[in-house]
């Protein structure tokens, strides 16, 4: 049976190349990067060469950058870390409805530990506005995080205008650029970041390995406590083979940022338009524009995502919902409820994100598979059923 | 005779998505099934979430029991899915549960679950997905006789579960297949070694799923916008004998956690939601000769026409025992018992047997 994955928002595959440049830590290169002989000297090194080309791809300094275990974790770290170490100045965070749930879970944390945050609401296109998050800015704000693209619905927020505005009232300001690395440029100068998280296996590199980019000069808490490791800021012994990963695969996607957005985009567009044509009753959610290149989110009336992805993994195609019922979340998607869909509908969208190796003879495919499996759904739905009888629900 | 058993070749092109739970039973059933020739589908329905429960262990809907199923699907090579089934669940059982309780009843959430969720809405959307039948770990045996489907007591008699299955129709029986019903639970724990499931020695679960601690009166409470308020017990010709925590927290039979001190034992008689009273009796005031039931739904036979001497079930846990049944002229049934029966109870289910044949059962009144 055919296989293919249209779910690289979710993870991806590590490219050859990548791969390459990690096997030699897994075992002859197996020192510890704080010994002080050659076995571990290299790896130092190593460590140091993956942080410096981490530093290029986001025009940082290499001592602003900092490995963590993954893109939750740094997410875990911006927040905690700036809380923590800055309440006596204020207990205020502002961030959005849209965030993924390694920010929104966190916020939830520090309500608890009695900071208040502010979740300033998106458009119906899932866009946040720059004066939403100004009007919510208190003299005790002490952090703005808002997200970079979105995971589900791949929307691109206005970051430079926002690092503009938290520049101008000396707050910090944390993005997950989760999604967006490899997809969109990011330049944190430019841009006025003060802290950015990212993780490895969202574009072409390993699972297990992220990054907190923190800005010389903030100030915040350590994330483990231990060993000297990452300037002190965040103990543990380092995944070196997973860093080194890291930083080949950043070099990589940066390098090649153009060409793969021309391709993702051609693909997008056309599915985009495909599926729209092909299928009554559809939405897309989201900018059509201003969203990552790969992303495609759309919803079916009168029947659940869920049903259309098992379907869909029957015929070889990996797919993802805004209901996925695997993460242990049975409620509909926060995102889409956030941009206004109806509960109903919000359990019927399917996301497909494109990736490196989807070819167009992909998308014909599930362009042919698809709408037969909407149909087959429908014809089942008790919902559509009562719609096609009396023209509304 | 029709059995669908038993490295059928006519299998093989057969699709079964089976209902895990985590639990021994489903987990077998699942490998039954695959011995069997079938194209199994694993899927765990995900129907109760709160927090601070995830990491109960006993119930079929934890994230402890996702992750046991997922595991004995993987251990098996079966495909598995995590299946949302939250809102239907909360609609048809957890409604239902907390209406039937504030009225005064004692229902059973399992077997409205097998009705409107599991035999209903999975088997729905396993028909809908392309698939020929649904199957779960009950104990109980589905046959086709004379142009009828057939709901059998298990093989294990101390394990059937066919009094919780009463409310299927022909159809569904017709998709349905219960793979460990022909076995014993020995047996069964056996193949589950066999086949290093891993979930051999797990024990069965007995409580109601989303009740936390088996506490209902507390689940109650936290699911009605009005107070639970104390009232009265009284004896049976009205006297006072002290007060009650609130109804919820009584059921009809019910001797523990009274707190009345008494010479004789005291049993719960009856609820009364108007007077806010529960009528405490003794052992003998519990039995009751006769009752009616609703909502029925027949098996073996197409419906009730005259009177018919039937063995009759009036709670999980109860023993069958002799009476007739007579029709309605409004669709209900009385129920009329040989000898008197203990703690008859407004809101569980009276079945129906011949023999080990499910004639049909309904609502108690």
């Amino acid at each position: 049976m055919k296989n293919i994955y249209l779910d690289h928002a979710a993870t991806t595959s590590v490219k050859p190349e990548v791969l390459e440049t990690m096997l030699p830590y897994f075992t002859e290169k197996y020192g510890n990067a704080s010994s002080i002989y050659s076995l571990g000297r290299e790896n130092k090194k190593a460590i140091d060469d993956a942080r410096e080309k981490v530093a290029k791809a986001l025009n940082a300094q290499p001592k602003e950058i900092f490995f963590t275990s993954g893109g939750t974790e740094a997410d875990n770290w911006a927040l905690e870390g700036i809380a923590f170490a800055n309440q006596t100045k204020g207990k205020h965070i502002i961030t959005t409805n849209i965030e993924h749930h390694a920010i929104l879970h966190t916020c939830k944390f520090l309500e608890k530990q009695g900071f208040e945050v502010t979740y300033v609401p998106v458009d119906n296109k899932g866009i946040v506005h720059v004066e939403d998050i100004e009007k919510a800015i208190r003299p005790d704000t002490i952090l703005i995080s808002i997200m970079f693209a979105n995971n589900e619905i791949g929307t691109i927020q206005p970051i430079k205008e926002i690092g503009v505005l938290a520049k101008e009232k000396g707050i910090y300001f944390h993005t997950d650029a989760v999604q967006a690395i490899g997809n969109i440029p990011i330049d944190v100068k430019d841009m006025n970041i003060d802290m950015l998280s990212l993780s490895g296996h969202k574009f072409y590199g390993p699972k297990g390995v992220g990054v907190l980019y923190i800005r010389d000069g903030v100030r915040i808490s350590p994330m483990l406590h231990g060993g000297a490791q990452e300037r002190g800021k965040r103990a543990s012994t380092e995944n070196v083979a997973g860093i080194v990963g890291l930083g080949k695969a950043i070099e990589l996607a940066t390098e090649n940022i153009e060409e793969y957005n021309t391709k993702l985009m051609k693909i997008r567009d056309r599915a985009i338009r495909k599926i729209l044509e092909k299928i009554p009753y559809s939405r897309l959610n989201g900018e059509e524009k201003n969203r990552l290149p790969g992303n495609v989110n759309i919803s079916f009336e009168f029947i659940e995502g869920e049903s259309i992805l098992l379907m869909l993994d029957m015929k070889g195609i990996c797919a993802s919902s805004g209901s996925a019922c695997t993460s242990g979340s049975l409620d509909p998607s926060h995102v889409l409820l956030a941009i206004g869909l109806p509960h109903e509908i919000a359990h019927g969208s399917l996301r497909l994100t494109f990736g490196e190796e989807n070819t167009d003879s992909d998308l014909d495919y599930l362009l042919e598979t698809l709408p037969p499996i909407i149909e087959k759904l429908r014809a089942m739905s008790p919902l559509y059923d009562t719609f096609i009888k009396n023209g509304r629900i | 005779m029709i059995t669908r058993k038993k490295m059928n070749p006519q299998n093989n092109s057969k699709k079964v998505l089976i209902a895990m739970s985590g639990g021994v039973d489903s987990s077998v059933s699942a490998a039954l099934l695959k011995e069997q020739g079938y194209e199994v589908i694993g899927a765990t329905m995900q129907i109760w979430q709160t927090e601070g429960m995830e990491e109960r262990d006993n119930g079929c809907c934890s994230l402890t029991a996702v992750n046991d199923a997922r595991r004995v699907a993987n251990k098996l090579d079966i495909p598995y899915y995590v299946l949302n089934f939250k809102d239907i669940f909360k609609e048809k059982v957890i409604d239902y549960f907390v209406r039937e309780y504030t009225a005064g009843r004692t229902p059973n959430p399992c077997i409205i679950c097998n009705k409107e969720v599991k035999f209903e809405a999975l088997l729905d959307k396993a028909i809908s997905m392309g698939l020929d039948y649904i199957a779960t770990g009950h104990y109980a045996q589905v046959e086709f006789r004379d142009g009828r489907y057939l709901l059998k007591k298990s093989f294990s008699k101390t394990k059937d579960q066919t009094y919780a299955l009463y409310n299927l129709t022909q159809k569904q029986l017709s998709q349905t297949l219960f793979p460990v019903g022909e076995y014993n639970k020995d047996k069964v724990r056996e193949i589950a070694e066999k086949y290093e499931l891993g979930v051999a020695s797990k024990p069965d679960s007995q409580e109601i799923c989303f009740v936390e601690d088996n506490d209902y009166g507390k689940f109650i409470a936290e699911h009605i916008d009005s107070d639970i308020l104390p009232g009265n017990f009284v004896d049976t010709k009205g006297n006072i004998l002290g007060e009650h925590k609130g109804i919820y927290y009584y059921t009809v039979g019910q001797r523990k956690g009274l707190g009345i001190a008494s010479n004789k034992p005291l049993y719960v008689v009856d609820v009364d939601i108007e007077k806010n009273e529960v009528m405490l009796g003794d052992d003998e005031e519990t039995f009751g000769n006769t009752l009616i039931a609703r909502e029925l739904n027949w098996i073996s036979i197409e419906k009730l026409e005259n009177e018919m001497k039937v063995f009759a079930k009036i709670r999980y846990g109860a023993k069958e025992a002799p009476a007739t049944i007579k029709p309605l002229a409004d669709g209900r049934v009385e129920v009329i018992f040989d000898t008197p029966q203990r703690a008859i109870t407004s809101g569980q289910s009276v079945v129906f047997y011949d023999d080990e044949y499910v004639i049909g059962g309904g609502i108690i009144e």
